[in-house]
């Protein structure tokens, strides 16, 4: 109790590292925002809830370090990942997604469950347990004498988050495949009626879905690090995020996920590091409670 | 033979082989008794997962909530815990043969009510929430479970408790603990079979094919949601009580709430086995954990990726499960086993008709 105290005083001591703690934050949760907004995607068009999510995430960033430990720049491994994620998506839904679909959400969620264990495992196998991380070689530029330091790569994966988020949502605004991805959401059977391959459609989400994650885990990689079993704790952020917006509320859920990395900052200043993984999990018993309470009201359960 | 005299045999057999295998098998004791705590665990989760039709993805919580009870309870008797904890590793506390015995028979007690105590209490938070929201609600109690444990340092935190030793020889506390892994295992099988006749059996299963009709009915469902769940925490909690002692070390993370390994298996081996069905869960606990002493002695380190792989192919391709796939193929000579009682409730449906197998909800 006494450090959190204090802790407190020393932010309101010091109140420029409010700032460096909140630009952070910022910094972070455009990438939550970023892997939510893949997991939003699949939900809501093919009612999937993917609790492999967090272990892409992790896939794409141990491709990036993969690719430093070969003296490739890891900022390459943005592109790289993205590419080889979807190819990793297409092999997991023709496997394992496509049979599940038309299942229960139970079975759907249990199955990716079991694709997220395969691969905790098998990158456990082939980089070890041990935190690991990709390095650029971008400076660091100090503010406010030295309390506040902002990396050029942190500055760098921001603008790429924000280009990468752009640029789906200009696809899915704009483009045949994203406004037949929208039809499918909103209305299957209407989107098949009116001449929509539904199945190709379901591929093509899946597999975006997965390539942005590795997108969001390769700069994860840079800004942070991966380790095989942190996967787990990313998809538990990205449910937070998912439910407490609610699917199909895309503002939402990016400004959800920019108010996670801000909370998680905070939280874990606060608190000490290791509360941050219980912090996260608390949060979302709290958002689903909160849910629960809020349908009380009209004696519905959250489904 | 008379129906009821077949329905007895294969307990029968189980008390038979159980009794007899330790003995037969001598180095394999402690595998198996594995395998009775892993059919504890498919039946509880069945109680749950496959008769009321909520599928948890937290039941762990119960199992290291027991361990933990059990533990503080063992420890707390006779020393303070904050100091055992973290004296531990510098110096070594001895119970005597009256402590050890008094102490884990009151840590057994504690652990099976604390739990179930925790199941009614947890009731609250998560059975308004339905389907996927259900499974992901428990599935974060479980890992806070974990993560708050290992970070409280007046049960050892990340670090763990060394349990009391057992005051005697090896291989006599090698039986000692096999016998109560299979006491509990067969004692569950035969409170199941007795819960599953009774009324409150068919209003789990009435929960399960439709929520709002039973309401209406005028079942309090709340009531038995939680009641059915507390039963599941206490068998759960005395497992844990008896797997902490067992292994003589305790530790948050990987032991007592360990969400990626016994967690999922119990939800894999009851869908391997035949989900809401009551031998499907014993079927799928056996197979499951006959393929992970396989792997684990052939594959080492692929161990995991090879359950992984078989929990998906489980989920993805052979859903219905062992038990289900035997009804749905031989009907006339399994249906007994899968459906019985609802062959008894719908003499006329069976009269031509395979039963139907409830696979998924």
């Amino acid at each position: 109790m006494e450090h959190i105290i204090g802790n407190i005083s020393v932010l309101t001591a010091a109140p420029v590292l409010n700032l460096g703690l909140l630009i952070d934050g910022v910094l972070i949760g455009s990438i939550f925002a970023l892997a939510a907004y893949g997991l939003a995607l699949v939900w809501g068009v093919m009612n999937v809830k993917n609790l492999a999510q967090g272990d892409f995430i992790m896939l794409g960033g141990y491709i990036t370090y993969a690719l430093g430990r070969y003296g490739i720049d890891a900022l390459l491994g943005v592109p790289v990942a993205f590419v080889l994620l979807w190819a990793v998506g297409f092999v997991v839904y023709r496997l394992v997604v496509r049979k599940v679909i038309t299942r229960d959400l139970f079975t759907s969620l249990l199955a990716t469950f079991g694709v997220a264990i395969v691969i905790q495992q098998s990158l456990n196998l082939a980089f070890g347990p041990d935190t690991q991380s990709a390095h650029s070689g971008l400076p660091d530029w100090q503010f406010a004498g030295g309390l506040i330091t902002i990396s050029a790569t942190r500055l760098l994966g921001f603008g790429l988050a924000i280009l990468l988020a752009l640029a789906v949502i200009l696809f899915m605004k704009n483009s045949r495949m994203g406004q037949a991805i929208r039809a499918t959401a909103q209305d299957v059977r209407a989107a098949r009626v009116v001449g929509i391959d539904t199945e190709k459609v379901y591929t093509f989400t899946f597999c975006l879905n997965a390539a942005i994650c590795g997108a969001a885990g390769a700069l994860v990689a840079l800004v942070w690090n991966v380790q095989p079993f942190f996967g787990t704790t990313y998809s538990i952020r990205l449910f937070v995020i998912v439910t407490a917006a609610g699917i199909g509320n895309l503002p939402g859920v990016i400004a959800a996920g920019f108010g996670m990395g801000i909370f998680e900052q905070f939280g874990g200043f606060l608190l000490g590091a290791e509360f941050q993984q219980a912090l996260i999990v608390l949060l979302l018993l709290g958002v689903l409670s909160y849910r629960q309470l809020q349908y009380l009201r009209v004696r519905q359960a959250v489904q | 033979m008379n129906p009821t005299s077949r329905q007895a045999l294969p307990f029968w057999l189980i008390l038979a082989a159980g009794i007899a295998a330790p003995f037969l098998f001598p180095s394999y004791s402690n595998e198996i008794a594995v395998l009775w705590l892993m059919i504890v665990f498919a039946s509880t989760w069945d109680i749950l997962g496959g008769q009321m039709g909520y599928n948890s993805l937290g039941n762990i919580f119960f199992f290291g909530a027991g361990m933990y009870i059990c533990a503080v309870v063992q420890i707390g008797l006779f020393y303070d815990v904050g100091m055992y904890t973290a004296g531990s590793r510098t110096t070594h506390i001895v119970f005597s043969t009256a402590q050890y015995f008094s102490g884990f028979a009151l840590g057994i007690v504690a652990a099976g009510i604390g739990s179930a105590v925790l199941a009614i209490a947890a009731g609250w938070i998560v059975f308004g929430l339905r389907g996927p929201y259900f499974a992901i609600g428990t599935l974060g109690l479980a890992v806070a479970a974990a993560e708050l444990t290992a970070s409280w340092d007046w049960v050892g935190a990340a670090s763990g408790i060394s349990m009391p030793v057992f005051p005697g020889a090896p291989e006599t506390q090698k039986l000692f603990f096999y016998f109560l892994l299979f006491v509990l295992a067969f004692a569950l099988l035969l409170f199941l079979r007795w819960l599953y006749s009774t009324s409150f059996g068919l209003a789990l299963n009435a929960i399960r094919d439709d929520e709002e009709k039973a309401e209406a009915m005028g079942l309090h469902t709340l009531r038995y949601k939680r009641t059915a769940w507390a039963i599941s925490a206490f068998f759960l909690g005395i497992a844990g009580a008896l797997f902490g002692n067992m292994i003589g070390f305790i530790e948050p993370r990987d032991i007592a709430f360990p969400t990626t390994t016994f967690n999922l298996f119990m939800v894999v081996m009851v869908l391997l086995g035949g989900k809401g069905t009551f031998w499907g869960p014993v079927i799928g606990a056996v197979i499951f954990h006959t393929f992970k002493e396989v792997t684990w002695t052939y594959l080492l380190g692929w161990q995991f990726v090879a359950l992984g792989l078989l929990i998906v192919v489980t989920i993805v391709y052979f859903q219905q499960g062992v038990v289900g796939w035997l009804t749905e193929k031989y009907p006339r000579q399994f249906g007994a086993i899968g459906a019985r009682r609802r062959e008894a409730e719908q003499p006329a449906l069976n009269a031509g008709l395979a039963p139907q197998v409830e696979g998924a909800e």
